[in-house]
């Protein structure tokens, strides 16, 4: 799940921070405080659930009792099937991706703010949902196949549930993360390069590849990279494609190791977890390896997309756009869609038998439904609006300081956007399951440990506008404000919030979006009466109520629509590259 | 109103060369410093540690007989009764033209007429009057220069800073703002300090001009003694349009040189420990009784012609022609004065 949000690269901003004259560190303007209060929030955030982690790893290994877990068959076959379906993944997410992103940046098709913005859903969709509209659309029981008469006989199996499954959904779900990557690195390819090689005589397709290709090519690695992380860390996909199937990766074994055994595997889960670590990080190391080398700092003016004409064949490329869309976004909500309004499993869908029954359940009857409603409503805004209160200060911190303070501050915000969803849930189980210190109050089990999971996770997303929008303010602003005498809270009040203001409503809605549709992290720390919204729709579908699942992810997904739909609104007052599908 | 005092002021941001290294001078009550120099040189960091946003890591600052900030010690910059025009101007995108202006009036808590008083008169100082209600983003670049400056003047700073102000501006706009600083200078009364790279500004607009050079204070004098006697290469070469030739002189000769000494140093191809001279081009002039000189290039620049212009032993000169004088030819110029660096 936390997958989704892995365009927010901070990599961009080491070279920001040093390409520019940056006001001094001292005399700091702001009060005492500020420096070891965002560093607490930070250290307990970020480091707290690594250290914990390694900590139980290291209990484990020298204590001996868990130690077989990692000579287990089932450990094997778990670690080769996250490999498989994390690279197959990947694989298809570079194909998929990169050719929206050539053609969207590079070429002169019609409707690309339409394409780039259909073609960022599937990320925005939550991979549960993603999962269960697939199996929708394809298998024997299908409604949408039996209503246009076209389904397998029944007893045919479900080819998604399969190894291939697994990793066509994941390499659906991540490709708009190789979409970005690419599409970053292509807007920025120099217009004045390509026209010097074209009067220099190249013809179109010479171009492409000399100039062009070599250039995305960074982006293309990074965007390769990040979804093989993300596909080693996804779970709502494996689990609901692989569990019924019985192929486990290792997201859904830690999964169904803790549902099973419970706290007496600990010690177990943060091994298989740190398995999960070290898998994203060797991912990571060979990006790394790869990009190293290909630094192409781009001279010369930027900006504006290079536009390979495509003559005759425009109208073959934005046809066959078109259909991939259809495929992978248009056909599975229709699935989904007519899932939810047949009245029972296994009838097919008519004007007879449309029935709204399953939306009168969930949102009427089904206190499991409505609880969930609530607790993630609930875990989200707070999320959204809680992380706030880390993130200006730090984002304020890292613009403004430079040296140890700033570097301490960027180490710490990379641990959690590091390390997988699953790997961080571990991470804070083993933090809380004892009680807390004084207090002698445990949080396992309760809301708050989701919420505080939460605060860790989604830091990343809160910040990335507020730091954009930090990063485009003229520091010379809060200066004039300072000679103008205005003292610490006085220019924040007057000058640095209001001008902020929008990058932090476009944060809250981006961390309540995801919050809201969040499963990792939830899946293993929800316990009775704190179940989210990915939980229900997970067990939902587990326990065979495909129709109410449909009827519930149907709901998200109009809210995620509606929420990417007021974002949109708010662009024009936005940092440029705070919204994904618009940079 | 006080002297604004650096003494010994350094700058080390911790890597290699200091950026600013013991800078020490006094800008008169009231005066008008250029700090001049290329970019790189510390201008900009000494302005700033006026400012108070940096801190020297040695030396002090002060403001008649207050401490401004020493290496242990510094006054906010919200405290300091400062102004500054900065060179991106720093107008807030969200307040009008009237709330940039009267926002430091703002901050000390007067409003009402007061305010609004003190605001019309700033905007009518720069001719802003009937743009008070619109937004920064509806402004040309000169107008915002002119919204930053009536900032400045609203409440009557000790020191008003410029970071080279009028670097944004086209060369016609740069003449007017001249004349609007110059106006401005006269009637607040301030000190004011002005970083540029611009030797012309500074020499229009200065009662004082600082050169510095790769952190360090390099000459400080008034605007005509430094373009007749700067000191060393740096100033020499910075100011003004001379040609430095390296010339035989001897070490007791008088610093200026006139056109006796000048004609047997040129002519000679002697030994002799050979010295930086800092010829002007207005000093070059022809002359029957000169040495011949070879013409290397001639540009018309509109109201005359400029010469490169090639000594014997190859050293180039700049000097001015009313005429074009064919490449390649000779023709006799006499040196009217030097000046050894």
């Amino acid at each position: 799940m936390r997958s989704r949000h892995r365009w927010l690269r901070f990599s961009n901003m080491a070279v920001a921070r040093t390409g520019r004259v940056k006001p001094g560190a001292s005399p700091a303007g702001e009060p005492r405080w500020l420096v070891p209060f965002v560093l607490a929030c930070l250290f307990l955030l970020c480091a707290l659930p690594l250290i914990s982690l390694v900590k139980a790893g290291f209990a484990g290994l020298a204590s001996g009792n868990s130690i077989g877990v990692l000579t287990e068959p089932a450990t094997y076959a778990a670690i080769r099937n996250t490999l498989l379906t994390a690279t197959g993944g990947m694989v298809i997410s570079v194909v998929i991706g990169a050719l929206f992103a050539f053609a969207v940046s590079l070429t002169d098709i019609r409707g690309k703010l339409t394409l780039s913005f259909a073609f960022m859903l599937p990320m925005m969709i939550p991979p549960q949902v993603t999962a269960l509209a697939w199996v929708e659309m394809t298998g024997p029981a299908s409604p949408l196949l039996k209503t246009l008469g076209i389904a397998p006989p029944l007893g045919s199996p479900q080819p998604l549930y399969s190894l291939f499954g697994i990793s066509l959904l994941l390499g659906v779900q991540h490709a708009p993360l190789v979409f970005l990557a690419l599409k970053a690195g292509l807007s920025a390819s120099p217009r004045d390069g390509v026209e010097a090689a074209r009067l220099s005589g190249a013809s179109p397709f010479r171009v492409f590849l000399d100039i062009v290709a070599p250039l995305a090519a960074p982006g293309l690695i990074a965007g390769a990279a990040i979804a093989f992380v993300s596909g080693v860390g996804n779970f709502g996909i494996p689990a609901i494609l692989g569990i019924p199937a019985g192929i486990s990766v290792l997201p859904t074994l830690i999964y169904t190791r803790l549902a099973s055994f419970g706290s007496g595997t600990f010690g177990e889960i943060a091994l298989l977890s740190s398995l999960i670590a070290a898998i994203a990080a060797a991912g990571l190391i060979l990006q790394q390896r790869a990009l190293s080398g290909r630094d192409y700092r781009i001279i010369g003016l930027s900006g504006a997309n290079a536009a390979f004409s495509l003559g005759r064949f425009r109208v073959v490329v934005e046809l066959s756009l078109a259909a991939i869309l259809f495929l992978v976004l248009v056909a599975p909500l229709a699935a989904l869609i007519a899932s939810s309004l047949v009245p029972a499993y296994g009838v097919p869908l008519t004007l007879q038998t449309v029935s709204l029954r399953a939306y009168e359940e969930i949102l009427f009857r089904q206190t499991m439904t409505l609880s969930a409603f609530t607790n993630s409503l609930f875990l989200a805004s707070t999320a959204a609006l809680g992380l706030l209160v880390v993130a200006v200060p730090a984002a304020y911190l890292m613009n403004r300081r430079k040296g140890a303070v700033a570097s301490a501050l960027g180490i710490l915000i990379e641990i959690p956007y590091a390390l997988p969803g699953i790997v961080l849930a571990v991470a804070f189980i083993l933090t809380f399951a004892a009680p807390l210190p004084i207090l002698n109050v445990s949080l396992y089990g309760t809301i708050w440990i989701i919420l505080i999971a939460y605060f860790s996770s989604f830091l990343a997303v809160s910040l990335k506008p507020v730091m954009s929008a930090f990063l485009q303010m003229d520091p010379s602003l809060e200066e004039a404000a300072r000679l103008s005498g205005a003292g610490f809270f006085r220019r924040m009040r007057d000058v640095i919030l209001p001008l902020v203001a929008p990058a932090a409503g476009a944060s809250i809605i981006l961390v309540f979006l995801i919050a809201a549709n969040e499963l990792t992290v939830s899946a293993l720390l929800w316990s009775a009466g704190t179940q989210t919204l990915g939980v229900a729709i997970f067990n939902l579908d587990d326990s065979g109520s495909s129709d109410l699942a449909s009827a519930l992810s149907v709901l998200v997904v109009i809210m995620v629509m509606a929420l990417m739909a007021a974002l949109e609104t708010l662009a024009n007052y936005l940092p440029e590259g705070v919204l994904p599908w618009r940079n | 109103m006080a002297q604004l005092i650096l003494n010994h002021l350094t700058k080390d941001f911790g890597g290699g060369r200091p950026a600013v290294s013991d800078v020490s001078l006094t800008v008169r009550e009231g005066g008008f410093l250029a700090l001049l120099g290329p970019s790189g040189c510390g201008k900009t960091t000494v302005l700033r540690m006026i400012a108070g946003f940096e801190q020297p890591t040695d030396g002090s600052i002060d403001y008649g007989e207050r401490r401004l900030s020493d290496a242990a010690r510094a006054l906010p910059p919200e405290k300091r009764n400062m102004a500054m025009v900065f060179q991106s101007y720093a107008l807030w995108p969200h307040m009008t033209v009237a709330e940039n202006v009267g926002y430091p009036l703002k901050v000390r808590g007067i409003s009402g007429e007061t305010w609004r008083r003190k605001v019309g008169e700033a905007l009518a100082l720069v001719k802003l009057t009937d743009y008070a209600e619109r937004r920064p983003a509806a402004l040309s670049g000169g107008q915002r220069q002119r919204v930053a400056l009536a900032r400045c003047l609203v409440t009557s700073p000790d020191v008003v800073l410029l970071d080279e102000p009028l670097a944004n501006l086209d060369q016609h706009l740069r003449k007017s703002m001249e004349e609007t600083f110059r106006i401005f200078h006269e009637r607040s009364g301030a000190t004011m300090v002005y970083v540029t790279h611009d030797q012309s500004e500074a020499m229009a607009l200065a009662t004082d001009v600082a050169v510095m050079s790769e952190g360090r204070l390099v000459q400080m004098a008034a605007p005509a003694e430094i373009y007749a006697r700067p000191e060393g290469a740096v100033v020499g070469g910075l100011i003004g349009r001379g040609s430095i030739l390296r010339l035989p002189v001897a070490e007791h000769a008088p610093r200026a040189l006139a056109w006796p000494q000048l004609r047997d140093a040129t002519g000679s191809s002697g030994s002799g420990l050979r010295r930086d001279v800092l010829v002007r081009p207005e000093h070059v002039r022809p002359d029957a009784d000169g040495i011949a000189l070879e013409v290397k290039a001639c540009v018309y620049e509109g109201e005359r012609f400029a010469l490169t212009l090639a000594l014997p032993d190859g050293q180039v000169l700049k000097a001015y022609g009313d005429t074009a004088i064919p490449i390649g030819q000779k023709a006799a110029f006499a040196i009217a004065s030097g000046w050894r660096l």
